[in-house]
């Protein structure tokens, strides 16, 4: 049993010590799966370094009680405490990509640590760990257990992992976002896993991530932590259902449900900063709609990527990013476009941009075709009227630009205002118009937050004057309650302009909430598309079924 | 204040960096000193009549024997060491600077572009790359003043020494810029505001120098210093081999080359002290050079 | 696999015929080799007959491919200054260079790579930031001076070591070698740590830098996390995947070693392949130039397929493809 109690953990800075975490108290009982949740931040991942003992210098334990058992963890010299680490507690890293030895067969790596913590034979590590691995859901694992790393795929190196954690039976695991970077399918074998070493293994996990539906299916307690404290604790249908503190509510209601639909998201918009800053760029868009509302059709659209050649003699097939592609946005409507990671979608957005070159099909702005990626000459009118914002604000913006003048340049570029004086004071009233503070303009990106650089980035598009404007995952890089603000943000500009938008997003329960018609997009290919309420409550495809069926969501009763 | 601390985080570090303070006095000094040589030094080194050869071999001004008006003492054509290391800094450092100059913008320019465009244009660039690095910088210079040798006239070839030298310098340093300025164009390209820039349709030029440019230069700034610790040390080197500059427009390596007569008689200063200046010169660069790759890449601190 | 070795070799020939052209660029352009060849007493006409002889006449491609030609069947031309063939004159040379080089790149490693994994490994311990400093200074004294200084530390004041030449040499087949006798040895110490010296520092750092960023990845947080103990965390797991960018830059300094040993054969009087360029330089003999550059390119390209090699043996991810 893990005890943690008025841990407190600092980092030495230049201006004294910062304390990451403050006096945290949680408990952790064998086969218990204590989720621990919160925003970017909050100091999740401090607590599981703390507790195995890996924090990243200069970090230190400056106060508080850390038991496993019988064994005061902060009293064990490097030493034993290297020996404690993967025999009694271990570890699950969010990347499975990243978390094994690429250099090491999987059967290396588990007879190695296998045999660092007990004194076995090679050839008893060798029959433990290809047992292991047959537990774990490895078919075949007797012969599996040769390969290196590369030749498994995202889901078979996440099994590796866990694998690899479980391998000497430690009483406890911290899982660091262990499904964060995987697709929802295997999230769930994943999560499922989790929960069967707990039951039948009594292994205490410590289950740390941002996404409340995780810890909603999985955890028997949770933790919401916010700004290195813990706020709230309890069994986790307590925590969730009825939450007490008003972190824990505001944190509730910006959750997109799954199965249904809200207005507005209930969180305080952007303080209102003089609400009539945003007239000018209110009314300058509006001016600008000299153009009916403008829809965008696809017709059996195909993009093909060469494949890395392996042979001399063989040329490889080419890979095939979309395969006959064909999508119909209506004038003035939020087409979402949901999809796993590599089923075509950002692709898509970058064949209409006109940054990747399709093999055949037609791409209809309106009533006018769009040319071809190259062929598309840099003063083709689609270059204005369609933009995009980006998933990342943190690379979207270039950081050694004034926000003025980022937010200026398409105003001269695209030639709508000659005078620079004229354009300053346009591209503020579009600050204010976004929810942000005019003078923001004199800064630079650096001095602002995920989510105000976001809405910079929704405010340079619209500074464009577009008629199509493209989303590609433009919440996944922030937190739940910033997403519902950005996302608000759009829905209103969306009503207020009469805008077309294509919304992409890995997440189902934000697309149900945006968009008027959904397209599921897989292998490059649509499975099914239709109007957002009847894909999800009665879809038609398999594959929408199952990615709907296996994403994790709170009981709606928790939900008010 | 932490708004403010980022900002100036380079500046902070440098406050606490001894050896980044040490050697950025270090290297001022040596600079200014080499810029106002005309009118600070004692005596011209290239003009026969300022000195004379009746102060010859005279040791530094705390050995006995000495003028304490030579404070370095004096070589053995009666040149006052200061004045000769002076001028000869000033001649390394002129040629230095300009070599790096020829190469930064050619190799950066290069380097961009193939970054941005990638592909075939990306793969020339590379393979020319490619065929440089088979022949490292000391083989290029010493290549293109041979060739100098064999094409130019005797009569104009002393004249262009210092041109030539420079040329070849810098053809051997542009290699560093390009691989650079590609790898980190090459990474910049794939984040999204350069998507955006190009999808606006934006001018390729702007995109690449408005756009990529300002996000590249830290490396590119780390590779100037340290190249231009390695141009001084080329320069050095090939004047040392007796085909960089001759004797009588001395610079840093040919005031070595000429001490190396007197490493086995007693007159230890005319090798050593230049010697000294020149390594000092070249440290105090490359700590900087050093300092500078910490505050940009800080996680190697 | 083979496809990513054989694009390698065609990459590697392509760099071949570059410097061959660049050589052959030099021979054709640079100065009349007719005038070179011939003295100021053969007539015109005879000047006319061998350039005809020569094929200096024909079309520049037929010309630059017989050049390629003769190269491939090792005819290498004649050097204007001794008119002896090149190809003896570049022979001869070619094992006390490569000896030297050799010897320098196994004391750069044997000293560089462990003090690289170090540093990397204590990163704020004393003697790690004196490593730092002192290596910094290394790279900053220009490698003639640290000849000069040795020679005059252990030649002139304690006369321990010869300051030039090969000392005593044996003959096996046609290679000249100084590596069987103590005498050998003795001479080839001081120029082998000279030209060491900047090669162990670049070693040393790029490790250091390598290592530190490996340490930082996820993989080796993992094995951590597992309890992996520390000697197998290092050496196994960490220092095997530092090897792998560590070995593609050493083998590009390896080209640097050979063009450095100019300078250290320069400093030393080490009759080698350098000291011969740099004869050729003096009197623009042009043809030996040429050729040394070919020789010089030659092991560049030829070091580099072996690295090219050992990448693919230690990286199981280029050996095999196979997504299961």
């Amino acid at each position: 049993m893990l005890l943690i109690k008025d841990l407190t953990v600092k980092f030495p800075s230049r201006f004294g010590d910062f304390s990451a975490i403050e006096d945290v108290d949680m408990t952790i009982k064998p086969g218990e799966i204590h989720g621990l949740v919160g925003e970017s931040g909050a100091g999740k991942s401090t607590v599981g370094a703390a507790v195995i003992g890996l924090l990243q210098s200069p970090g230190y334990v400056a106060n508080g009680t850390l038991t496993l058992g019988d064994t005061d963890l902060r009293k064990l010299t490097p030493t034993q405490a290297h020996e404690i680490r993967g025999n009694r507690i271990s570890m699950i890293f969010q990347d499975p990509q990243t978390s094994l030895n690429p250099l090491m067969t999987i059967e290396d790596q588990l007879i190695e640590t296998i045999q660092s913590h007990s004194d076995v034979s090679e050839s008893a590590a060798r029959k433990r760990a290809v047992d292991l691995l047959e537990e774990i859901g490895i078919k075949n694992a007797a012969q599996r257990i040769k390969a290196y790393p590369h030749q498994f795929s995202g889901g078979m190196r996440q099994r590796a992992v866990i694998a690899l954690a479980v391998s000497t039976d430690p009483e406890l695991i911290i899982a660091d976002e262990p499904t964060t970077a995987l697709d929802v399918a295997v999230q769930s074998q994943v999560l499922e896993l989790i929960q069967r070493l707990a039951k039948e293994r009594q292994i205490a996990f410590m289950l740390i991530t941002h996404d409340i539906g995780v810890i909603a299916q999985v955890a028997d307690r949770v933790s919401v932590m916010r700004k290195g404290r813990v706020i709230e604790t309890g069994v986790t249908a307590q925590v969730l259902g009825k939450p007490q503190h008003l972190y824990t509510q505001a944190l509730m209601d910006a959750v997109p449900p799954l199965d249904r639909k809200m207005g507005r998201f209930r969180v305080p918009d952007a303080d209102d900063t003089a609400p009539t800053l945003g007239d000018i760029a209110e009314n300058w868009l509006l001016e600008g709609q000299q153009h009916d509302l403008t829809g965008m059709s696809l017709q059996n659209l195909t993009v093909q990527f060469a494949a890395p050649r392996a042979s001399l003699f063989r040329k490889p097939p080419p890979y095939v990013a979309l395969d006959k592609v064909t999508l119909n946005i209506k004038p003035g409507s939020i087409m979402g476009l949901v999809g796993e990671s590599g089923s075509g979608k950002s692709t898509l957005a970058k064949a209409i941009t006109g940054l990747v070159t399709p093999s055949s099909g037609t791409m209809m702005l309106g009533d006018t075709a769009l040319p071809f990626g190259k062929s598309r000459s840099r003063h083709h009118p689609s270059r204005q009227l369609i933009q995009m914002v980006f998933q990342d604000p943190y690379s979207s913006l270039n950081s050694r630009h004034r926000i003025g003048d980022i937010l200026t340049e398409p105003l001269w570029f695209y030639g709508f205002v000659k005078d620079a004086e004229e354009r300053e004071k346009l591209a503020a009233s579009m600050l204010a118009l976004v929810g942000m503070q005019p003078d923001a303009v004199t800064k630079y990106p650096h001095q602002f937050s995920g989510g105000q650089r976001q809405r910079i980035a929704v405010a340079r598009a619209l500074l464009a004057r577009p008629r199509f404007l493209i989303c590609d995952e433009p919440t996944s890089a922030l937190d739940v309650s910033i997403q519902a603000e950005i996302l608000n943000l759009l829905k209103d500009l969306q009503t207020k302009f009469g805008l077309t938008i294509l919304f992409i997003s890995h997440n189902l329960a934000v697309v149900r909430q945006m968009a008027d018609d959904t397209a599921v997009l897989r292998n490059g290919k649509i499975e099914e598309v239709g109007e957002t309420h009847a894909v999800y409550t009665s879809p038609q495809a398999d594959y929408t079924k199952s990615l709907l069926d296996l994403t994790p969501v709170m009981p709606t009763s928790w939900q008010t | 204040m932490i708004d403010f601390v980022k900002k100036y985080e380079g500046l902070w570090l440098f406050v606490h960096s001894p050896a980044a303070i040490v050697a950025a006095i270090v290297a001022a000094v040596i600079l200014l000193g080499a810029v106002f040589a005309p009118w600070i030094a004692l005596v011209n080194p290239y003009d026969l009549a300022s000195f004379s050869l009746f102060d010859g071999l005279l040791p530094p001004a705390w050995l006995d024997g000495a003028n304490p008006k030579y404070l370095l003492g004096t070589d053995d054509q009666g040149r006052d060491m200061i004045s000769s290391i002076l001028y000869g800094a000033r001649l390394s450092l002129v040629i230095g600077l300009s070599a790096l100059t020829i190469a930064a913008v050619l190799g950066v320019g290069l380097g961009l572009a193939a970054g941005y465009y990638g592909g075939r244009f990306d793969a020339v660039v590379m393979r020319i790359a490619d065929v440089q690095l088979a022949l490292p910088a000391i083989l290029t210079a010493l290549l293109i003043d041979g060739i100098a040798r064999g094409i130019l006239p005797a009569a104009i070839q002393q004249d262009l020494r210092v041109a030539v030298l420079t040329l070849a310098i810098a053809l051997s340093l542009w290699v560093n810029f390009a691989r650079t300025a590609r790898a980190s164009t090459f990474v910049q390209m794939n984040k999204e505001y350069v998507q955006a820039a190009i999808m606006m349709g934006q001018h390729p030029l702007r995109v690449m120098f408005v756009h990529i440019l300002p996000n590249i230069l830290g490396p590119l700034l780390v590779i100037m210093t340290v190249d231009l610790a390695s141009a001084i040390l080329l320069e050095a080197t090939l004047s040392f081999l007796g085909i960089g500059l001759p004797a009588d427009s001395p610079s840093l390596g040919t005031l070595i080359r000429i001490g190396m007569q007197f490493l086995l008689s007693g007159e230890w200063w005319i090798l050593w002290i230049p010697t000294l200046f020149l390594v000092m010169l070249v440290v105090s660069i490359n700590i900087l050079g050093d300092f500078l790759r910490d505050v940009f890449n800080p996680r190697l601190r | 696999m083979v496809y990513f070795i054989l694009k390698r070799m065609v990459q590697s020939v392509f760099v071949m015929l570059a410097v061959a052209f660049l050589a052959f660029s030099l021979f054709r352009f640079v100065g009349d080799p007719i005038t070179q060849m011939t003295g100021v007493e053969t007539s015109v006409e005879d000047q006319e007959r061998l350039r005809e002889e020569l094929g200096l006449n024909d079309p520049f491609v037929y010309q630059f491919a017989r050049f390629t030609g003769d190269m491939l069947k090792g005819d290498f031309g004649f050097s204007y200054r001794t008119r002896q063939p090149v190809a003896d004159m570049i022979a001869d040379r070619i094992p006390a260079t490569l000896e030297l080089g050799v010897v320098a790149l196994i004391i750069s490693l044997l000293v560089g790579v462990p003090a690289g994994v170090y540093t990397a490994l204590k990163p704020r311990g004393v003697l790690t930031q004196t490593i730092l400093m002192t290596t910094l200074v290394g790279v900053s004294i220009p490698t003639f001076v640290i000849g000069i200084m040795l020679i005059f530390i252990f030649g002139v004041q304690l006369g321990w070591l010869p300051t030039f030449g090969r000392g005593g040499t044996v003959q096996i087949g046609g290679w000249e070698s100084s590596l069987f006798t103590i005498d050998g040895w003795r001479a080839l110490l001081l120029p082998a740590i000279t030209l060491g010296v900047y090669q162990l520092t670049l070693t040393m750092r790029l490790v250091r830098a390598e290592m530190m960023e490996v340490m930082r990845s996820d993989y080796i947080r993992f094995a951590m996390a597992r309890g992996v103990p520390m000697g197998r965390l290092h050496y196994k797991h960490a220092l095997a995947n530092t090897l792998v960018p560590v070995i593609t830059i050493i083998g590009l300094q390896f080209g640097g070693v050979i063009a450095f040993s100019i300078v250290t054969e320069s400093v030393f009087q080490w009759p080698g392949m350098g000291l011969l360029f740099l004869e050729s330089i003096r009197f623009v003999d042009i043809p030996v130039m040429g050729v040394y550059l070919v020789v010089i390119a030659f092991f560049f390209v030829l070091v580099n397929l072996v690295v090219d090699l050992l990448y693919v043996a230690i990286d199981p991810r280029l050996r095999i493809r196979d997504v299961q």
